[in-house]
């Protein structure tokens, strides 16, 4: 067992070594394009104050470092990223680093449900289907998919607020929590769960239409192994084998997708926090955006980066623990 | 050759959902191309009262938005712009990614190391937050705009053709023109890239749908190009009067819904008819 925890942590950290060049990478992009943006921060801070005099311009660049060359900058951006401190955000007065984290558990809470709703439904719908397969619920599935797979996440959002909240008034239509409500333990677990279902159903919507189709298609590709003919051949029930040997088998491209994924689910959660005012990551880069917050676009771009990282190591752990035939070299 | 593609066509007509997507397409097109024709004087003119629901005026089928601007102007002028985008952003993405991938599958070495380098690069940064931090670094303009969605959306393609160039490059056809002393350049197009052409097609015409999708998602967050009128526009300006004017953003979704499902099908359909042996079902 021990042995085992052993392999897991050198692998986790080879990995981890393995992407230090696409981070630096992905940081050296980021600069170049935040960078070429015609105006810097100074500008808006300075659009912003009313008229600003050329002198109150240069206090701002010098005071920012907006002044220096842009590889000085991209020097000094490197090196203090590598002790995390990503700068500070001109329009929040606060450090990035510090404006990041508070607004992650938002995020992380968002697409931790988005994602059991979607691996739950993608199991259970494509098991369904892939057991009725050219039947009607296999044809009801696999359109729901279809139609789910090309709407635009924030429209569905609009509209689930036109339902639910404004005609039938059951579900909060912004915001994390019942502002002012003074809610405690449970109670606001409770609140803060009642404002979650339609963000993170919303959010869930496209990786779940993509892991139904997904898990039918595995569903139908694992029956057709010689292991299934064996199993069948001893005289196992259909139910047997579907739920035995094949779900389990049929499970993995699910695990391993997900890594692909994540980074499409960290942009919807752009456009769904901003249609629910959800506080977290995904509004912060709306609003960093269009106040030319620099600093904190980069750091948010980093932040994302890091985040599809993580989950890709994750996923690659858990497919090895999954399928003990994949190894941990 | 006629053969083959008898059975090509026989195959995808056949197909009754990627018949079904190609008529959709149809249609959307001739929306793009009467856009001009019926609404001459463009989707930004203030034409009637504001609010105005389907219907209420004879005059104005969908209705008005905030301003009193058709919604009919509006729809079809906006599936002009949503088919140029997802056009011209999937042929840049497409050319960009067929370079990379051919480059890094028939040099090898650590040409493939760098190129595949920025690949998962550019995978690893979430295609829509790059997207729009491109856009709103360059102002907001259809060229920025095009640039943006081939910019994030080429590494799978890349990805693609390299594993084809892999698999093509020891073949007796390939190595038959390495003897001839073919050049790289005549290898790559006269040999590989033909034989490659199939799953290029097939991921392109795709990807439309996916330009389409984030061109709606910029717009709708107030990125779009301020001169054109776009479904995703119309969707972020009737947010501000959505508990009761729903009306407003419910029929451009629909446009972008039904637009992403059409080009869907007849990807997949082109898909089932060049490998016949992957409909499993």
């Amino acid at each position: 067992m021990s042995s085992n925890a052993l392999r897991i942590g050198r692998f986790v950290a080879r990995r981890l070594v393995q992407a230090v060049p696409i981070l630096v990478g992905i940081a050296v992009i980021n600069f170049l394009f935040v960078n070429m943006a015609p105006g810097d921060a100074a500008d808006v801070l300075a659009g912003e104050a009313g008229a600003a005099s050329p002198e109150f311009m240069a206090d701002l660049r010098e005071r920012y470092g907006l002044d220096q060359p842009m590889y000085v900058r991209f020097l000094v951006y490197l090196g203090k990223m590598m002790t995390f401190d990503l700068g500070y955000s001109f329009r929040f007065s606060r450090p990035v680093t510090e404006l990041l984290l508070a607004h992650l558990w938002p995020t992380l809470l968002l697409m931790v449900t988005a994602i059991l709703f979607a691996f739950i439904m993608g199991i259970v719908m494509g098991v369904i289907a892939a057991r009725n397969v050219n039947r009607w619920p296999d044809y009801l599935i696999s359109t729901g998919a279809l139609i789910a797979y090309a709407t635009p996440v924030f429209w569905l959002g609009l509209m689930m607020i036109v339902l639910f909240s404004v005609n039938m008034g059951i579900l909060p239509s912004s915001g994390m929590e019942t502002i002012g409500a003074g809610y405690t333990g449970w109670r606001r677990a409770a609140d803060i769960g009642q404002h979650l279902i339609m963000p993170a159903l919303v959010l869930g919507m496209y990786l779940t239409a993509f892991e139904v189709r997904l898990m039918r298609a595995s569903m139908l590709e694992v029956g057709e192994q010689d292991f299934v003919t064996t199993a069948r051949s001893k005289g196992l029930g259909e139910n047997a084998i579907a739920y035995r040997h094949v779900l389990r088998n049929a499970m993995l491209p699910l695990v391993t997708m997900l890594g692909l994924q994540i980074g499409a689910m960290l942009g919807g959660s752009v456009l769904v926090e901003t249609v629910f005012a959800w506080p977290g990551l995904g509004r912060l880069a709306y609003t960093a955006v269009f106040q030319r917050d620099i600093n904190l676009l980069l750091g948010l771009l980093f932040m994302c980066s890091l985040m599809v990282i993580i989950t890709n190591i994750v996923t690659e752990v858990a497919y090895r623990l999954i399928d003990p035939r994949i190894s941990m070299e | 050759m006629s053969a083959v593609r008898n059975s090509f066509f026989r195959r995808f007509s056949r197909n009754l959902p990627a018949v079904a997507g190609v008529l959709l397409i149809l249609v959307i097109t001739g929306m793009a191309i009467a856009g001009p024709i019926f609404y001459p004087a463009g989707p930004w003119k203030l034409v009637g009262r504001p609010l105005l629901w389907p219907g209420e005026d004879a005059r104005f089928l969908l209705g008005t938005d905030v301003l009193g601007r058709d919604l009919m102007a509006g729809l079809l002028h906006g599936a002009r712009v949503s088919l140029m985008i997802g056009i011209s952003a999937t042929v840049a993405a497409t050319l960009i990614g067929t370079v990379i991938g051919a480059a890094a599958g028939y040099f090898g070495g650590w040409v493939d190391r760098l190129l595949m380098g920025l690949t998962e690069i550019f995978q690893t940064t979430p295609p829509f937050v790059l997207a729009v931090v491109v856009v709103a670094a360059f102002k907001p303009s259809m060229a920025s705009i095009v640039t943006a969605i081939s910019l994030v959306s080429w590494p799978p393609l890349a990805r693609l053709v390299r594993a084809q160039f892999l698999q093509l490059m020891p073949q007796e056809f390939v190595l038959a023109g390495v003897v001839m002393g073919m050049s790289n350049l005549r290898l790559i197009v006269t040999q590989l890239l033909p034989n490659a052409l199939t799953p290029i097609i097939v991921s392109s015409s795709l990807m439309i749908a996916t330009a389409i999708l984030l061109e709606a998602g910029l717009s709708f967050l107030g990125l779009g190009d301020p001169n054109v009128m776009s479904w995703g526009y119309i969707i972020g300006v009737g947010r501000e009067v959505l508990r009761t004017h729903w009306y407003i953003i419910t029929i451009p979704g629909l446009a972008v819904l039904f637009s992403v499902l059409a080009i869907n099908l007849v990807g997949e359909g082109l898909n089932d008819a060049f490998n016949p042996r992957s409909r499993s079902r």
